[in-house]
């Protein structure tokens, strides 16, 4: 069966349209985010065995099968067949059997809580290698990088070497957020008085988007915030601009900063309070501890 | 003075004028609408001298059938304003890119995009469910009524004045801010402290006790009440289907009420079950909501699945293949969805043993749905099929449905959820199962039954442009969606930087559009087949050949059903009876024991609504005495004993009389 000639165009545009804008989750910067987009593609394909056949088969019943076309077989009576039950149960069962091994292993090998082991699909992280650790706390509405083994925080900013393992330790001071940034690596939840990890690797230099994926109130819309990968040069040198700014985020200092507010600047930090993400996950900033325990994963 | 005051706080809490959103025109503009549009319904029902019908034939009625009439308008009503949300918000994503902030502030689109879901599945998706259940199964099963007729008329108004209260947060106060699951911590007191939340909570507790009752209600109807010879494995599969999913109402609902109850004594009392402080936990609300939220997805489509085996079966003249697998799978179905809720939350931090196996169970669900298909697949094949318009929905849902399961499938592998979270490919999956699937049955089914619940078939013509622009409607309003998610769009933004996303939300808009023209269609093809019902009349009581019960009776059917209960040999009882040469009974009626109508319902649950709206406010003072005036009203009516009477057997000779006549008249 041939298409009528104008449907082809028809049929082209959504796919030249598609090709033509940024499909981010299927072309992806990071290892993490790029397993997961071909992990999508696979899944996909595998379910189209059955629902392809599913959707020509119902075309072609509905059309063969109408009541005007006295010339196909018609069996008022005819409802059941052994053979075909088993069939009908067994062919997504198949698939399922197979989707369901890929979704137990992906699931595993895609932790966010589990360190990497490759870098990309060439290379595996070095045994000695440790990751860099960004702190990232979700305020209202803003995002808060902590990096603890630098001695710097910024707002509404975040970088990281190319190729190097990150370590993202994640909270939120009042209501849950989601920490996504889709080139980088899947979400995962901000929530108060919980830590969640993301582990995560860039493999190309440029600017992604962050923002928050789960909605939080009022600035929800405008929590959103540049990543970067950048060369060690670079990166090192990021540091130091923030270095170089002046500004300490002492308790008093981020007691102020997590005041809900909206479309908020970047801000560097030079200095950061010591154990402040931690008072932050135990609510114990401005004294008091008042939870009952941070979640450990 | 201090005095007077203290009073005043006590009458009307935190009510004041500033409650009225005079400063918006939008709700200003829709406000004039409803009350010219009230008036006018008012001044119709006054001229026509209606109310007195209105109350005796409607509001007071026990009878299951103009019950469920009742909830598909309530549905249908519900359908215009849900819809209006959603055209506001398809309007504001389309407009606000780059430096545009569009046309509606974060304060009113987070209302808006909240309201429409809980509008959406709340009043509209469950009112029509339960619309159809309750006048369909009673007739499928040759009983008379529901078991329990005045706790069915309790239940719809229990329904309606939820539904109510959320309409009244329109023009007093305004509704919550917080999604359609109303998680919190963003829900509690200290980031939600206006009446939004505590509007959401009450519309939901009283309604939600309506379809509790009313769930109670249809299982016994269907356990205790079949006629003799309908064995559980001669039920008619939407029988089945309601069944299940009473069944998923009785073990669901209760924990909705349990976690909005917790959720309102933390707002209300202090309390800290989920708090950021002193040991709260909102993963504990979150749990409990999926663990209602899942089953209530199923609650919905199941009965669709039901229409859709009837439609099938009758308009290809065939049985329904595989009808025990049919019923197996809804079962599986039944069970499975209890096991799959944290599929929802993949991204909360899960282990990945947990995450695989809630994502294993999900998938497994797939496998009875997909057996369905397939039974509907090899229903057509053989058959004769008549492209009625039910059959029509039929068709546009199976290759809808489809698509809409695979990209369900796909979001349960959780490494791809962890991408696709709350993004707008799983706004595009839920419409496109919401719509695609329950949807199209409610629409299927309300043409199907139409004819039966008023003796006339709908216009093809309307309905045949209402379907298609429903069915382009819906692929140029969420396919765009699928391919944002794609692209890494999150859900509930209300503006946007990158101006090249403009084009598919402008897309997605238009199809909005088409599905306006869609339901403007339906409300068209309603009012002409009003006018033209002559020509539409149907009088044998059977205009579509169908093979079930119902069809046996009158349309519409007497107040009593059925003259004489059935006996059932078969599974597709009616067909096997026209098979067998069924004659009308002309002779040998017996008087029929009916329960009366009783206005008791419609009373208590006004009670409930003033006292959900006394809370809301926090006036103390009308919640106590609506309080107790509620209980006063349910112990008044306990003691009211003037509940059946008998319809004489000379009445029921002379309405079979008629209908032997009629159907003397047809051949």
């Amino acid at each position: 069966m041939s298409l009528p000639k104008y449907a082809r165009p028809l049929l082209m545009a959504p796919i030249a349209l598609l090709a033509g804008c940024n499909v981010v989750l299927l072309h992806p910067a990071g290892a993490v985010a790029a397993q997961q987009g071909h992990l999508i593609v696979v899944s996909t394909l595998l379910m189209l065995l059955i629902v392809v056949p599913v959707m020509v088969l119902t075309i072609v019943f509905a059309w063969r099968y109408r009541q005007s076309n006295k010339a196909a077989t018609y069996a008022p009576e005819w409802d059941h067949s052994t053979q075909l039950e088993l069939v009908i149960w067994a062919a997504p069962l198949l698939i399922i059997i197979a989707l369901g091994a890929i979704t137990w292993i992906s699931t595993h090998i895609l932790d966010p809580f589990r360190p990497l082991r490759r870098i990309d699909a060439g290379h595996a992280v070095a045994a000695d290698a440790r990751p860099l650790v960004v702190e990232v706390v979700a305020l209202d509405w803003k995002w808060l990088f902590i990096y603890p083994e630098e001695g710097i925080a910024v707002v509404n900013d975040v970088a990281a070497p190319v190729d190097r393992p990150v370590l993202f330790k994640i909270t939120a001071s009042s209501v849950m957020n989601s920490f996504f940034i889709p080139a980088l690596a899947g979400q995962i939840y901000a929530m108060p008085t919980m830590q969640t990890e993301l582990h995560a690797v860039i493999n190309h230099a440029g600017d992604f988007d962050g923002f928050s994926a789960n909605y939080s109130g009022a600035g929800f819309s405008d929590m959103r915030f540049k990543f970067h990968g950048m060369s060690g040069a670079d990166f090192a040198r990021w540091i130091e601009t923030a270095k170089a700014s002046g500004h300490t985020l002492d308790r008093a200092a981020y007691l102020e900063l997590q005041k809900p507010s909206e479309r908020e600047p970047v801000r560097r930090y030079a200095q950061v309070a010591d154990r402040l993400f931690d008072s932050i996950v135990d609510r114990s900033v401005n004294g008091g501890n008042l939870t009952a325990a941070s979640r450990e994963p | 003075m201090d005095n007077t005051s203290t009073l005043l706080r006590l009458v009307l809490g935190r009510l004041s004028l500033d409650a009225i959103p005079y400063h918006e025109p939008i709700l200003v503009g829709t406000f004039c609408v409803v009350a010219l549009a009230g008036a006018a319904v008012m001044g119709a029902l006054t001229y026509f001298k209606l109310w007195g019908v209105l109350w005796r034939d409607w509001i007071t009625s026990i009878d299951h059938k103009k019950i469920g009439v009742m909830y598909c308008i309530l549905g249908l009503v519900m359908l215009l304003r849900g819809f209006a949300d959603a055209l506001m918000m398809r309007a504001q994503q389309a407009l606000a890119f780059g430096g545009s902030y569009g046309f509606l502030p974060p304060h009113h689109y987070d209302q808006v995009f909240t309201a429409h879901g809980v509008i959406m599945i709340f009043f509209v998706a469950m009112p029509l469910v339960a619309g159809l259940m309750n006048f369909v199964v009673p007739l499928q099963i040759g009983a008379r009524d529901v078991a329990f007729p005045f706790l069915n008329n309790f239940s719809f108004w229990m329904t309606a004045f939820g539904a109510g209260l959320v309409m009244v947060s329109l023009f007093v106060g305004e509704f919550a801010r917080t999604g359609w699951l109303a998680y919190p911590p963003l829900s509690g007191i200290l980031s939600s402290p206006d009446v939004g939340v505590d509007y959401y909570i009450w519309s939901l507790q009283i309604a939600g006790v309506g379809t509790l009752l009313s769930g109670i209600n249809l299982i016994a109807t269907i356990v205790k009440m079949r006629a003799p010879g309908m064995s559980l494995m001669k039920m008619p599969v939407f029988t089945w289907t309601a069944l299940c999913t009473n069944i998923l109402i009785v073990a669901a609902f209760p924990v909705l009420t349990a976690v909005l109850a917790l959720l309102s004594l933390d707002r209300y009392a202090g309390t800290n079950f989920f708090t950021n402080d002193l040991g709260g936990n909102a993963m504990m609300y979150v749990n409990l909501i999926w663990i209602w939220g899942h089953p209530e997805v199923y609650i919905l489509v199941l009965p669709a699945f039901g229409v859709f085996s009837e439609v099938v079966a009758t308009f290809c003249g065939k049985r329904l293949f595989g009808y025990a697998s049919m019923v197996y799978a809804t079962v599986v179905i039944m069970i499975l969805s209890y096991l799959v809720w944290l599929h929802h939350f993949f991204t909360m931090g899960s282990g990945a043993s947990v995450n695989s196996f809630f994502g294993i169970t999900t998938m497994i669900i797939s496998i009875p749905t997909g057996a369905k298909i397939f039974n509907w697949l090899f229903t057509m094949y053989r058959g004769r099929i008549r492209f009625e318009l039910p059959m029509m929905w039929t068709v546009s849902f199976m290759i809808t449905f489809v698509i809409g399961g695979m990209t369900g499938v796909l979001l349960a592998v959780p490494p791809a959820d962890f991408v696709l979270h709350n993004s707008l490919f799983l706004v595009a999956h839920f419409h496109n199962v919401i719509i695609g699937g329950v949807l199209f049955g409610m629409l299927a089914g309300i043409t199907y039954w139409f004819p039966k619940a008023f003796g006339y078939k709908l216009d093809p013509f309307w309905g045949r442009c209402s379907f298609w622009f429903w069915t382009i409607g819906f692929y140029f309003a969420f396919m765009p969606l699928y391919v944002l998610g794609l692209m890494g769009v999150t859900r509930r933004l209300s503006h946007f930087d990158d101006p090249s996303l403009a084009i598919w939300f402008r897309i997605a808009a238009f199809g909005a559009v088409l599905i306006a023209l869609g339901i403007g269609s339906f409300i068209v093809q309603m009012i002409v087949s009003f006018v033209r019902r002559e020509q539409l009349r149907d009088t044998t009581g059977d205009p579509w050949n169908g093979r079930t019960l119902e069809w046996s009776t009158s349309s519409p059917p007497p107040a009593y059903n059925f003259a004489f209960t059935p006996l059932v040999h078969d599974n597709d009882t009616w067909a096997d009876m026209k098979n067998n040469h069924y004659r009308h009974p002309r002779e040998g009626f017996i008087p029929i024991h009916m329960p009366k109508n009783t206005g008791a319902g419609f009373v208590i649950a006004a009670l409930c609504a003033l006292y959900g709206f006394a809370l809301i406010w926090q006036m103390w003072l009308p919640a106590a005495v609506s309080f107790v005036a509620m209980l006063a009203a349910v112990i008044i009516h306990t003691f009211n004993y003037d509940r059946d009477y008998y319809i004489p057997a000379e009445e029921v000779a002379r309405v079979e009389g008629a209908r032997t006549e009629a159907l003397a008249a047809h051949v």
